[in-house]
C-alpha cells in the first residue's frame, strides 16, 4: 500500500470518528429514549464501517470482518429487546 | 479496480454526511429516523461496497459482500421497531403549528 492510500484510509477514519461525534450529541441531548435509541443504531453502523477500514489499513480485513459481523448481530439482538421493551411498557 | 473502490468510498462518505446533519437538523422522532434508516443505510452500502472492491478478487471481497447484506437487512429493521414502539407507546408526530 502507497503513502498516498494510507493517508486517504485514515481521512476516512478520522471523518468516520467524527461522525459518531456528531451522533453522541444526539444520544445525549435527545429528548426522548426512541432518540437515543436511534442514535446508537447509527454509532454502530458507524463503528462497523470503522472496523473494515481499520482492517483495511493494517492489511488484515480476513480478521476484522469476522469481528464486525458479530457487532452487527449483537446490535441488532440489543435494539431490538430495547425497543420491545419500550412498546411493552407503554408511556413514552 | 482500487481506484472505483476508492470513487464508491467517496461517494458513501457524502450520503453519511448527509445522514449525520439530518440527525442533528430535524425535529422529531419519526424525521429523523429517515436520516437513520434511509440515507445511513445507502451510505454504508457504498461505504462497504468501496472497501470490498478495494480488496481485488479474493475471499475478503465475499466477506464484506456478507457484512453489506446484513447491514443493509439489520438496519431498516432496527429503525422499524424504534419507530413503532415510539408510536404504540403515544408520542405524537411534529407538526408546524404548536398545540
Amino acid at each position: 500500500m502507497t503513502e498516498m492510500k494510507v493517508l486517504f484510509f485514515l481521512f476516512v477514519l478520522s471523518a468516520l470518528a467524527a461522525l459518531i461525534g456528531v451522533y453522541l450529541y444526539r444520544v445525549i441531548r435527545g429528548p426522548t429514549v426512541f432518540d437515543r435509541v436511534l442514535g446508537l443504531n447509527g454509532i454502530s453502523t458507524k463503528a462497523i464501517i470503522l472496523l473494515v477500514v481499520i482492517g483495511t489499513v493494517y492489511g488484515r480485513v480476513d480478521m476484522f470482518v469476522d469481528i464486525s459481523t458479530g457487532y452487527a448481530l449483537l446490535n441488532l439482538v440489543a435494539a431490538l429487546a430495547i425497543a420491545k421493551y419500550l412498546e411493552e411498557r407503554g408511556s413514552a | 479496480m482500487s481506484l472505483v473502490g476508492i470513487g464508491f468510498i467517496l461517494v458513501g462518505l457524502f450520503f453519511v454526511l448527509v445522514a449525520a446533519i439530518g440527525v442533528v437538523r430535524l425535529p422529531d422522532v419519526y424525521t429523523r429516523s429517515h436520516a437513520v434508516g434511509l440515507t445511513d443505510s445507502v451510505g454504508a452500502f457504498f461505504l462497504l461496497l468501496g472497501l470490498a472492491l478495494y480488496q481485488g478478487l479474493s475471499t475478503n471481497l465475499v466477506k464484506i459482500l456478507v457484512v453489506l447484506v446484513l447491514l443493509y437487512l439489520l438496519n431498516p429493521v432496527i429503525t422499524h421497531a424504534t419507530v413503532r414502539a415510539a408510536l404504540r407507546s403515544g408520542l405524537k408526530p411534529w407538526s408546524k403549528e404548536k398545540p
